[in-house]
């Protein structure tokens, strides 16, 4: 496998009336070409912005950490994201290299355009195809999403479309201008898990076959454990566990993976009671000093955990926690 | 037991505006339904969307129109039929049952303090002789649900979605409800935050000995919470049975195949789910016979054409299924 992108101490702001809230807290992961990787977290985490700013992705008020380095590897050489300026050059990652696929089907398609007049005008766009070309590749696509009677199906717009459907239609237009890296922002969390199922089954597929990059972003640790080679988990803006999905979801390392597998309901055991995590997650105004997560950890070792932001260290090979409790240099405590 | 509420053979039809030739047509958004919870019950109604589920439960607050059967209402005090419920009867429904939306952001109003918004039922039924008597049944419902005299004070933008489901709650069990309906409570919330208000609701529910409808599309969270549970495709229930019971041994090939698409914790269950193909089918155009036998892996001719009634397949245990004593067999 190839590097595909490599995000180094991401870190991004926004001011607001109410003072200047961080979002992304120093944040830095790699990601292989064919990968896929999880990036889980409670509403609030951060997850949607790290993956936005990817492709730069985010609103005016929106300022980068000076650190901040994302380096996308393409075959005609490294791209400098954070360099990028204007909208022309935007379109190297955005649409271009870097798809997005949202949760809410409904909403990301317009309305009064036909989804294949959408899908040809972003080939358009990205793309050196000429219209009909363009119609025949994206007639293609849906075809390859599973939607039947295809032809049928680019002449009509969104609400004419089931939920699954506008969301097969959404990943077909996605992966049409054949991007280096697909971000699938809970692309299956408003969908019955039927339909579920077979998103999930469409996109194992299209990995293997595109061997492209994703980051699915999900608070579905089952959704995660069917579907992706690595695991991140975020809170409050940072990255508090990185590893495969089999070390985290199996020994997850970090306290706050263990608080959302213990609250997670699941059928192997009815029985078992329902864990929460105590407390809210704080407001981004009121970011816990040192480990962020030392006001709801039931792990915390004392004053440290409130002083010291803790920094990696390796739990297993390619497994890493943010947390004391793996210090290597604090040995037995 | 007598059961606290009854549906009989319960059906809710909506007319779509009509096309220019023919008659409107008709929605059967729930068809010959009938089921019994017994008073003291956590119920779980399952099925995807378009299944129906909602316009049940709204059908049992009389909040749906009862096109066919009958709801019966029976907590001791009173016995009502919700299909000719006078004005004033109805009034004194609300006060018994209630309804717990689904999203706890659009369901409170921004500009009402906590205190007016759980304060409101009470104040709209009259159910209170003063504001002291009103604040005080407000403070204790609140407590009830782990908000403090603080909290009371503020607007709903200043909580976060867990907090505000216990507004939400809190609202619904001001005027002493005896039936809650709560639908999709749950569904937008974080897990930790789900299991907290799931935790809240059963405590509620022991400590008032309160009767719940829970409908979800999350059977993992209706494993655990509820003790008997329905399942409906197409406005149709296709299977009831005991929780532990239906989890266990699943009937129907609906069922078995929803329980199948829950993905799996452990990364080496891959592909090992049970897939079903298709989507639900239109409930204005229903298929003929079996309403699931478009998607069903095991549909024979007798699918087809006949619908196939709920019948016994263990204790309280009932299947609507041709080929369930077969498929069990081969299990």
């Amino acid at each position: 496998m190839s590097r595909l992108i490599d995000v180094e101490n991401l870190t991004l702001q926004f001011d607001t009336d109410e003072g200047r809230i961080t979002a992304v807290d120093d944040v830095s992961f790699s990601l292989e070409a064919g990968e896929v990787m999880g990036l889980v977290g409670e509403s609030g985490s951060g997850k949607s912005v790290t993956a936005k700013s990817l492709m730069k992705l985010n609103p005016r008020n929106a300022i980068y950490g000076p650190a901040t380095n994302i380096t996308l590897h393409l075959d005609d050489g490294p791209v400098d994201v954070m360099s990028l300026q204007t909208d022309h050059d935007m379109k190297i990652v955005r649409g271009g290299s870097i798809s997005l696929i949202f949760q809410e089907p409904m909403a990301s398609f317009a309305p009064a355009i036909s989804i294949g007049d959408q899908m040809v005008e972003q080939l358009l766009i990205h793309t050196s195809f000429s219209p009909t070309q363009a119609k025949e590749l994206s007639i293609e696509m849906l075809d390859r999403v599973g939607i039947s009677d295809a032809n049928t199906r680019f002449g009509q717009y969104a609400f004419e479309l089931s939920g699954g459907m506008r969301q097969r239609a959404m990943i077909a237009m996605a992966l049409s201008t054949k991007p280096r890296l697909l971000i699938a922002d809970e692309p299956t969390t408003a969908l019955d898990v039927t339909i579920q199922a077979q998103v999930i089954d469409l996109m194992k597929d299209i990995v293997s076959e595109f061997g492209m990059g994703i980051i699915f972003i999900t608070h579905d640790l089952g959704v995660i454990a069917q579907t992706a080679d690595t695991v991140a988990v975020m809170y409050l803006g940072r990255l508090v566990e990185h590893g495969s999905v089999r070390d985290v979801i199996r020994r997850p390392a970090h306290p706050y993976t263990r608080g959302l597998l213990a609250a997670l309901p699941t059928l192997d055991d009815i029985d078992a009671p329902l864990t929460p995590i105590p407390g809210d997650i704080p407001s981004p105004l009121e970011r816990p000093s040192g480990c962020v997560y030392n006001t709801r950890c039931q792990e915390v070792l004392g004053r440290r955990c409130a002083r010291e932001v803790p920094t990696f260290s390796n739990v297993s090979a390619d497994h890493t926690a943010a947390c004391h409790l793996h210090d290597s240099e604090s040995g037995s405590l | 037991m007598k059961p606290l509420i009854t549906a009989q053979g319960l059906s809710v039809h909506y007319a779509l505006r009509g096309g220019l030739i023919g008659p409107a047509p008709l929605v059967r958004a729930v068809e010959n339904v009938t089921i019994e919870i017994a008073p003291g019950s956590f119920f779980g109604l399952v099925g995807e969307s378009g299944s129906g589920k909602t316009t049940l439960g709204r059908a049992m607050l009389r909040a749906a129109p009862i096109s066919k059967g009958n709801v019966l209402f029976d907590d001791g005090e009173v016995e009502y039929s919700l299909k000719n419920l006078g004005k004033k009867d109805l009034k004194d429904y609300r006060k018994r049952a209630q309804l717990i939306f689904q999203d706890p952001y659009a369901a409170l109003s921004p500009r009402m303090t906590v205190r007016d918004i759980i304060a409101e039922p009470l104040e709209v039924m009259r159910l209170t002789k003063s504001r002291a008597e009103t604040d005080e049944r407000v403070r204790e419902i609140a407590a009830k649900c782990r908000l403090n005299v603080e909290h009371l004070r503020r607007f709903p933008h200043a909580f976060s979605g867990g907090q505000r489901q216990r507004i939400s709650i809190a609202r619904a069990l001001v005027s002493g409800p005896k039936f809650i309906v709560a639908d999709e409570s749950v569904a937008a919330l974080d897990v930790s935050i789900q299991a907290d208000v799931l935790n809240l609701l059963k405590a509620i529910q022991e400590e008032m000995g309160l009767t719940f409808l829970f409908i979800s599309h999350d059977l993992s969270v209706v494993a655990h919470v509820c003790d008997h549970v329905a399942v409906m495709y197409l406005g149709r229930l296709v299977e009831t049975a005991p929780t532990r019971a239906l989890f266990s041994a699943p009937r129907h090939p609906y069922t078995q195949a929803l329980l199948s698409a829950i993905p799996s914790l452990d990364p080496d269950d891959r592909g090992k789910a049970q897939k079903l193909e298709g989507e639900i089918p239109s409930p204005t155009n229903p298929p003929p016979g079996c309403k699931f036998q478009t998607r069903c892996p095991h549909a024979i001719d007798r699918c087809r054409v006949e619908e196939p009634i709920l019948e016994a397949a263990g204790t309280q245990h009932n299947v609507a299924c041709h080929k369930w004593q077969e498929l069990s067999r081969r299990s």
